[in-house]
């Protein structure tokens, strides 16, 4: 065992004590146990008129105690990671199970792990002057785009995580997870109206990432287009239409539609409306979605996952057939089901439980163009803010933050923001086709479950859902969307 | 700090000193202003499935933070490492941040004069919600999860029932010889069934009581009985034709209404033009019997606070008026950015600028029965839900995904979902036109039952 080793180099963490750790929590029974150790170090930076004026930097450490047993989840942590506190949370976290005492096994194997993101200065350790230019580079940008850009906020976010977790089964697990973050909003105003537009991107890079591939003019170009764009924006038709969704961002849908219903927690207990629909048709066969946490770079992207395992790339629907959940350690013992390398969890604080990663769609055959030819009245909906769904009674939404009628074929008028809402488990048997240009969204996703928050991918090819109902404030006319 | 101290329930002496420590150090550093936050707090929960604890969690954090000024330039840094080390490196980092932000000359911290915390008891904190043995607290969550499986044969899953109690304290200490401190505590219990029909569709609500102390909170079981109701209201849910009708909005849903006049009143969205609101002061914004009160310094409630996020006592503002604008809320930078005076409604975390957060904030009640307010209704929709969050505060624009039940003859009829309701704030506010007598605290923001005319319901 050599390579980073930060846990026993800073704090002194010795593979002894994390042996002691584990059998104090597995001191009252209990069949597993596992210890996760964060210290996270994070900088912020934030203008608005032009003037930077917030900048913060932070630490928090801690470690997280876990005890499994049978279904029951006993769970403490403590910020301070003297062998006191993190002895005393481990037997707190031990009072779940009621037995005998456990050893745990003797010796831990690491894991070969992947490099996903290979970075030798990590962005929260590079300059602050940099940073700094990042921000006040996107105002700059975003002004001179057009005089109705009123106001600009850009704000510029990194962090490193440094984690261990170690197992009772043997799992020892260490990573170094950066994720950066620029993001510009805008705001359009004419002597009439306003609008706003919003922009943003990143992923688990370096900071050179921000003044080569994905610049800050890039960001703040496209931030000023969508708000000047909407000054424009028409009333958005109300009711069921045909619903083209353009490539990228717009993956949103799957995330919300299918992927939460597919976590495996939520079928364990059958409360998603996907339960039980293993091997059976749930969209399209021009459909085929797959989790996959193994992209270089990505902000969804995990070497391991938060109890160590490595992520992989899971087919969760293929060519329209439902073949598999996400899952974490807890739901592939009680399930019988392999693991998938979702366990994930927001911070030492929470206990780990399936989420996404990078989700999306695999490309189809169809030519974008042919797509929004064959709509003769509907949608064209480009950009997305969030989304929510109940995976119990399957009902989804999400937001488009930019849109456009489609007329007789042809990509029309701008139109305001609208929800979009559907039920999951048949929203996709009604995609008739799939575009050749799959993308993925430009690093910007944050999904919530449980009051815990993680970054995510999403990404989708040019889709055409034949049905689905748009919540616009126009009343639908025979002619077409009248006002 | 040894671990001994650490021990101690009540190390507030020490974080008190700790915190004016940080500010003298920082203002011995070259610092011109400075404030310094501490948070300490303690957390249980506890789940309960099907009757089975499926999990329990028990934990304390603490956590430091700074904000120092050279001149008019401000930075922030925070920490969970309160060993000496930690905390040089926290005040040295901020003190090196603030050379390279910009010289704003709104920044700053409160006048002398204007600092101070309420005096006499706010009854925030009650030791009781952590007095509960291990067993008790989990028999909570079982009842309520019971009451709910017990309450129909519908019933048969459910997502369990919960108990979580939790104290906090905080102390603030700034370079004008402010240190203020206070204790929170509050306790919840609640329970998440699921119902299920014949043909297998299922649907899942819920139902809470959070309280200061365990003797204010309501019984599990009624809790757990409120939750099946709700859920069962649900079954045989079904889409509806698109349609322009009026809706009325249950307190749970009409609270996201409130909250967004609050995004749209609050000074930083006023000051920067974020907000269709700004500048109409003295305006008539909503309908005539909308009167909007925030006042932090309710004994009890949910938003009180002896003082606020910059140490500044807390008060009551009335913020609409009958329909007019009377107040925006604010901070000590978004006063003077609108040259007003501050409201005392910063809020902050451990780092950043301060924010702008709610006291105890609230639409007042009117006199009608939420069934009274129904029953003039022939055709129209009643909110139980709102899904997504699409709302847009710089054109008022509204879309939002929605469940409910369908109001026939001025009576729920039937329940409906995977619609949507669309509008623009602008007129939600002014057609707000019947408000409940309904006013309850289940938070900081609480909000009767409302009708709301005009609205475009999306569907088939």
């Amino acid at each position: 065992m050599d390579k980073n080793r930060f846990f026993f180099q800073h704090y002194g963490v010795t593979e002894r004590d994390l042996e002691q750790y584990l059998a104090a929590a597995l001191s009252a029974g209990g069949d597993y146990a596992d210890l996760y150790f964060e210290y996270l170090s994070s900088t912020s930076l934030m203008v608005d008129e032009s003037m930077v004026k917030s900048a913060s930097q932070g630490i928090s450490a801690g470690c997280g105690v876990r005890v499994i047993s049978g279904e029951r989840t006993g769970y403490a942590y403590t910020d301070d990671l003297s062998s006191e506190r993190i002895l005393h949370a481990a037997r707190t976290a031990a009072l779940i199970a009621s037995g005998p005492a456990k050893t745990p096994s003797i010796g831990f194997q690491e894991r070969q792990a992947r490099s996903l993101y290979p970075i030798t200065l990590p962005s929260v350790d590079a300059e602050i002057t940099a940073k700094v230019e990042l921000v006040m580079r996107a105002d700059a940008a975003a002004r001179a785009c057009d005089p109705r850009i009123k106001e600009v906020r850009a704000s510029y976010l990194d962090e490193l995580r440094n984690i261990l977790v170690v197992g009772s089964d043997g799992t020892f697990a260490e990573d170094s997870q950066p994720l950066a973050r620029l993001n510009v909003g805008c705001i359009a105003k004419t002597e009439t109206n306003s609008a706003r537009g919003s922009s943003g991107g990143g992923g688990r890079v370096a900071l050179d990432f921000f003044f080569g591939e994905k610049t800050p003019e890039y960001f703040a170009k496209e931030s000023a287009r969508q708000a000047i764009l909407q000054l424009d924006a028409r009333e958005a038709p109300a009711g069921e239409m045909e619903v083209v969704l353009g490539p990228g961002w717009p993956g949103v849908l799957l995330h919300e539609a299918i992927g939460h219903g597919l976590e495996a927690d939520f079928n364990r207990k059958k409360t998603s409306a996907f339960a039980g629909l293993i091997g059976k048709r749930v969209a399209s066969d021009k459909c085929t979605i797959v989790d996959n946490g193994t992209m270089p770079w990505r902000r969804g992207s995990l070497n391991v996952d938060d109890e160590g395992n490595s992520t992989q790339e899971t087919v969760l629907i293929e060519k329209g057939m439902l073949k598999g959940y996400l899952s974490d350690k807890l739901s592939a013992r009680l399930m019988g089901m392999a693991n998938t390398g979702n366990g994930r969890r927001e911070s030492y604080e929470h206990i780990p439980m399936p989420r996404m990663t990078n989700t999306y769609m695999l490309a189809g055959e169809d030519d974008p163009g042919d797509i929004i030819r064959s709509v003769k009245r509907g949608v064209y909906a480009v950009n997305f803010g969030g989304g929510q769904v109940d995976i119990t009674n399957g009902k989804f939404v999400f937001s488009a933050s930019e849109a456009y009628l489609i007329e007789d074929g042809q990509v029309t008028a701008p139109i305001k923001g609208a929800t979009l809402i559907g039920n999951g488990p048949d929203v996709l048997t009604h995609v008739s086709m799939v575009g050749n240009d799959l993308k993925l969204d430009e690093g910007v996703g944050t999904c919530g479950k449980d009051g815990q928050a993680v970054p995510v991918g999403v990404g989708i090819p040019t889709i055409k859902i034949d049905r689905l109902t748009v919540g616009g404030t126009a009343k639908k006319d025979v002619g077409g969307f009248m006002q | 700090m040894s671990e001994t101290q650490l021990e101690t329930p009540t190390p507030a002496a020490d974080l008190k000193d700790l915190a004016q420590d940080i500010v003298r150090s920082a203002m011995a550093g070259g610092a011109t202003a400075a404030e310094c936050i501490i948070r300490e707090g303690d957390e249980f929960s506890t789940l309960v499935r099907l009757g089975q604890v499926e999990t329990l969690k028990e934990a304390g954090s603490k956590a430091i933070g700074v904000r120092v000024f050279r001149g008019q330039r401000a930075a922030s840094t925070y920490s969970s490492d309160f060993s000496r080390e930690g905390l040089d490196r926290m005040l040295n980092s901020a003190l090196e941040l603030a050379k390279i932000t910009s010289e704003d000359p709104f920044a700053g911290i409160p006048e002398p004069q204007q600092l101070g915390s309420l005096a006499g008891d706010l009854d925030l904190y009650y030791a009781d919600v952590y007095s509960l043995p291990g067993e008790e607290r989990i028999d909570y969550a079982r009842r309520a999860e019971k009451a709910a499986l017990d309450f129909d044969p519908r019933i048969q899953n459910s997502e369990g029932g919960s108990f979580d109690a939790a104290t906090g304290y905080k102390v603030m200490a700034n370079s004008h010889d402010f240190v203020g401190e206070y204790r929170r505590s509050y306790c919840s219990v609640a329970a998440v069934p699921i119902a299920r029909t014949e043909d297998g569709a299922m649907q899942r609500d819920y139902w809470f009581s959070v309280a200061r102390n365990l003797g204010r909170l309501e019984s599990p079981e009624h809790v757990g009985q409120v939750a099946a109701q709700r859920t069962l209201r649900r079954l045989g849910a079904r889409k509806v034709k698109t349609a322009h009708v009026p809706v009325v909005l249950d307190p749970m849903v009409a609270n996201s209404i409130l909250g967004h006049i609050f995004e749209g009143i609050n000074g930083d969205s006023v000051y920067r033009g974020a907000s269709f609101l700004a500048g109409k002061l003295g305006q008539k914004i909503a309908g005539d019997q909308v009167t909007i009160i925030d006042d932090g310094t309710m004994r009890g409630g949910f938003g009180t606070a002896p003082f606020d996020g910059e140490g500044i006592p807390t008060r009551r503002t009335v913020v609409i008026e009958n329909g007019v604008l009377k107040s925006y809320l604010l901070n000590t930078y978004t006063a003077k950015k609108l040259g007003l005076q501050t409201t005392a409604n910063a809020s902050r975390g451990l780092a950043g600028t301060p924010g702008i957060g709610p006291g105890n904030y609230f639409l007042q009640a009117g006199t009608k029965t939420p069934p009274e307010i129904i029953a003039a209704i022939p055709d129209g929709l009643y909110i139980t839900e709102f899904l997504g969050h699409g709302a847009n505060l710089v054109t008022g624009d509204y879309s939002r995904g929605a469940s409910g039940l369908w109001i026939s003859g001025g009576e729920l009829a039937y329940p409906v979902e995977e619609i949507t309701v669309a509008g623009n704030l602008k007129e939600m506010f002014n057609n707000i036109s019947e408000i409940g007598n309904d006013l309850e605290f289940r938070g900081s923001m609480a909000c009767p039952t409302i009708r709301i005319d005009g609205l475009t319901v999306g569907g088939e």
